[in-house]
């Protein structure tokens, strides 16, 4: 007999498997947002940048330090605490103080990710639930809005001649302003609002990178948009004007999305866009916030274990109920 | 006939680098150790005793079980020892050594069968020693044995969906002619209409060498697959081929398929026409360390080791072993072991590929849900299985479970999804037989008890 081989490792099928892996879906991720971050960088100058790294350090810092009390192990490889921080970052005033971003950042990792278990096991978006612990607290900061040169002409004259801050474009309409950004003008982000949110382009491009590497489904993003669309005609606003305006964009591409805290089945997730998008606009209409998208999405986030219990996937090949089975 | 939809399923990186290599006859080793228990069912016993003298073809281990399928000798030579010990699967079994002679003398008992009914062809079915080729191992005539009238579409499955592995299409382009008059016999004593032969598109060659040996034939078409793991899982190949759901617990024959593999066919075929029994196995040899990768023809019985250095040997440390494709195939814990009637591969790798995968968190992301040719939810069970939730095992349909791998092939979290579900269905079945043994009981005390209250009535009267 020919020489033997012996102790080799022996471990369950299958023994390969997708490249893809958590750390590489949420390097994806932070790729897809980058040209949101230039955007913002083009239109409110370099404090975007500095906002957004030290939400993404702050981010990893909370990570690995609570992970280090709880006597856990390590998983700031996994680059989730990153997209955590570029998110939350995303949904700020550029000008918002340092402080109240990283105290954002503490809320999003510690209390709402890492106390619940870490990834996985948080049952609300991190970055949703700290930008609304910080719209909550710092209300005044985080709807004081810097005007720059870059932005639509609507937007600064509506600002006045010499003033430094001005209102978002849903503020203007909630306020009933005379002259908006022009839907253009809204696509392309040269408006005002949190750093991340001002340019559906740029958000779209990463939305469609996304999609083509098989990070997220179409699902929720197109039937969160098209629901906003519809029931803005319903309500008769202009559709295009409210899909570009305040977080659809960023939210339905990059928060609801977010795996952990949406249904796992496509119908699940259908269901999560829609319903996404009705409290969006009916806290648009009707709420006295200009905008609703976070607390839509955390709503939705919230029914999530339900939506899963009811759009559970049928095995195939068993008829309907009331079907006769053979 | 597709039906146009499909079952969901994984994409899986080909590696089929011995493809288009004709199957090349490997040497007779030195010695042969040919295990009883090669088939689902009941094992053979031997029935060549040490120092008889045996030749290729000549039946040395039988069972009068309904479910089982007689071993051939595989080489000529003399049976030196009849011993029991750890076979590939990791049972301990008995196994007959054959010293080779290296004459391959051709037993006298190799005549072709004849055939008159459907009795004789299921008959010669089995003597033939053919068992699911595929992997499954399951007796073919047992597979066979339809109600008249019950099966409609012979499915020949000649997907080979697992990476690597490429005899099943070496063995068709060089066999075709005979894979479809095995085809048109079994159709002609089975009393089958219409026969649907699945490739996957992969595979243009054997597409087109098929369509060439039909010729325009009106019962047999070739099916042309998707390149989507598992097209060669049966409940899929069903689905493909007739749009018809096979659901765990049944058998195809059950939705009017039978699905036998090309290889499976193909050595049938030849028993029919040359009465040469199942004795060697077409395998591809492949993997990282392997200096020469080929498809190799070997007899039953010869050890791995052997296959490996006969074949051009090993260029590198090995360190996994794998019997069958990366997707579904065995670990082995070294290679010692004897090359049975499932085998189609032996892949061999270093470390690279071996080395285990860190299991991190679930992050919910449903690649398991969106891979899952039976539309289970993976994610869903584990966490079932980890709670020991035997409830909740059945509520998600963990029994329809056929371990594909499809689940933990995607998992960006690295688990060992089919494993759990694997270990959640013994616990289930064993659940299923606690309760069997619970509801027997009560059933016989209950009966006791009515036996000693009649009693009791015919005493008082």
């Amino acid at each position: 007999m020919a020489d033997k081989h012996t102790n080799l490792i022996v471990s369950s099928a299958p023994h390969v498997c997708n490249p893809a892996d958590t750390a590489t879906i949420m390097r994806d991720v932070v790729i897809a947002l980058i040209p949101a971050l230039a955007v913002a960088i083009y239109v409110f100058g370099f404090r975007a940048l500095l906002m957004t790294a030290v939400c993404a350090a702050a981010c990893v810092f909370f990570e690995w330090a609570v992970r280090k009390i709880m006597g856990r192990e390590n998983t700031i490889g996994d680059w989730s605490a990153v997209v955590t921080g570029v998110i939350l970052a995303f949904n700020l005033p550029v000008n918002m103080p340092i402080w109240m971003a990283v105290i954002g950042c503490f809320i999003a990792i510690v209390v709402v990710k890492q106390i619940f278990g870490g990834l996985g096991q948080n049952f609300a978006n991190p970055a949703i639930v700290g930008r609304i612990a910080l719209f909550i607290g710092f209300a005044t900061p985080m709807t004081t809005w810097a005007v720059t040169e870059k932005m639509s002409q609507a937007i600064i004259n509506n600002a006045g001649v010499d003033a430094v801050t001005g209102a978002t474009p849903l503020a203007m309409l909630n306020a009933g302003a005379a002259e908006l950004p022009s839907n253009l003008e809204m696509f392309l982000g040269t408006i005002n609002g949190s750093m991340g949110e001002i340019s559906a382009c740029a958000l779209l491009i990463g939305g469609i990178y996304l999609v083509v590497r098989k990070v997220i489904s179409p699902a929720i993003p197109v039937s969160f948009i098209a629901t906003v669309a519809v029931l803005a005609a319903v309500m008769g606003y202009d559709p295009i004007f409210q899909v570009c305006a305040g977080g659809v964009m960023l939210g339905a591409i990059f928060m609801a999305t977010d795996y952990v805290t949406s249904p796992i089945t496509t119908k699940g997730r259908i269901i999560f866009g829609i319903g996404c998008g009705i409290f969006t606009m009916l806290i648009r209409a009707f709420a006295s916030y200009p905008e609703g998208v976070s607390f839509a999405i955390l709503l939705m986030n919230i029914l999530t274990p339900h939506i899963d219990s009811i759009t559970r996937s049928k095995l195939n090949g068993v008829p309907k109920k009331g079907g006769a089975e053979k | 006939m597709s039906s146009g939809k499909h079952l969901k399923g994984v994409h899986v990186d080909h590696q089929k680098n011995t493809a288009g290599m004709p199957i090349i006859p490997m040497p007779v080793p030195e010695r042969v150790y040919i295990p009883m228990s090669m088939h689902i069912g009941a094992p053979c016993q031997p029935v060549v005793a040490k120092g008889d003298h045996v030749k290729v073809g000549q039946l040395i281990g039988d069972c009068d079980k309904p479910v089982s399928a007689p071993i051939h000798s595989s080489v000529s030579g003399d049976v030196e020892a009849i011993e029991q010990f750890m076979t590939q699967n990791g049972r301990v079994d008995t196994n007959i050594v054959i010293k080779t002679d290296g004459k391959q003398e051709i037993a006298e008992t190799v005549v072709p069968p004849v055939i008159e009914s459907r009795e004789d062809f299921l008959k010669a079915v089995r003597a033939s020693g053919v068992v699911g080729l595929g992997g499954a191992t399951f007796p073919t005539s047992i597979k066979y044995n339809t109600k008249p009238g019950q099966v409609d579409t012979l499915i020949l499955n000649g997907a080979e969906c697992e990476p690597f592995i490429t005899v099943d299409h070496a063995a068709m382009l060089a066999y075709a002619k005979d894979m479809v008059d095995g085809m048109r016999t079994i159709m002609k004593w089975l009393d089958i209409k219409r026969g649907v032969i699945g490739i996957e598109s992969n595979k243009p060659d054997a597409i087109a060498k098929f369509n060439e040996v039909l010729a325009g034939d009106k019962d047999i078409e070739v099916l042309t697959l998707r390149q989507v793991y598992p097209q060669g899982a049966e409940r899929v190949i069903i689905y493909e081929c007739t749009g018809r759901h096979l659901i765990a617990g049944k058998l195809p024959a059950d939705v009017g398929c039978i699905v036998s593999n090309v290889s499976s066919v193909l050595k049938l075929q030849q028993y029919l026409t040359t009465g040469m029994p199942l004795v060697s196995k077409f395998l591809t040899l492949d993997g990282n360390v392997v200096a020469k990768p080929q498809n190799v023809e070997v007899p039953i019985g010869t050890m791995i080791c052997d296959v490996i250095e006969q074949c051009g040997g090993l260029k590198g440390e090995v360190k996994k072993i794998i019997l069958g494709g990366p997707m579904m195939g065995r670990a082995i814990p070294r290679d010692d072991f004897a090359v049975m009637k499932g085998n189609s591969a032996i892949l061999c790798f270093d470390e690279t590929f071996a080395t285990q995968r860190k299991e991190t968190a679930c992050i919910n992301c449903g690649r398991c849900v969106a891979g899952c040719p039976m539309n289970l939810m993976p994610a869903r069970l584990s966490r079932a299985f980890k709670d020991k939730d035997i409830d909740a095992l059945r509520e998600f349909n963990v029994m329809s479970c056929m371990d594909c791998g499809c689940c933990a092939y995607s998992c960006p979290a690295r688990k060992q999804l089919n494993f759990e579900i694997k270990q959640a269905k013994s616990l289930v079945m064993e659940d299923d037989k606690k309760k069997k043994a619970k509801a027997e009981a009560a059933a016989a005390k209950a009966a006791a008890k009515a036996e000693a209250e009649k009693a009791k009535e015919g005493g008082s009267k």
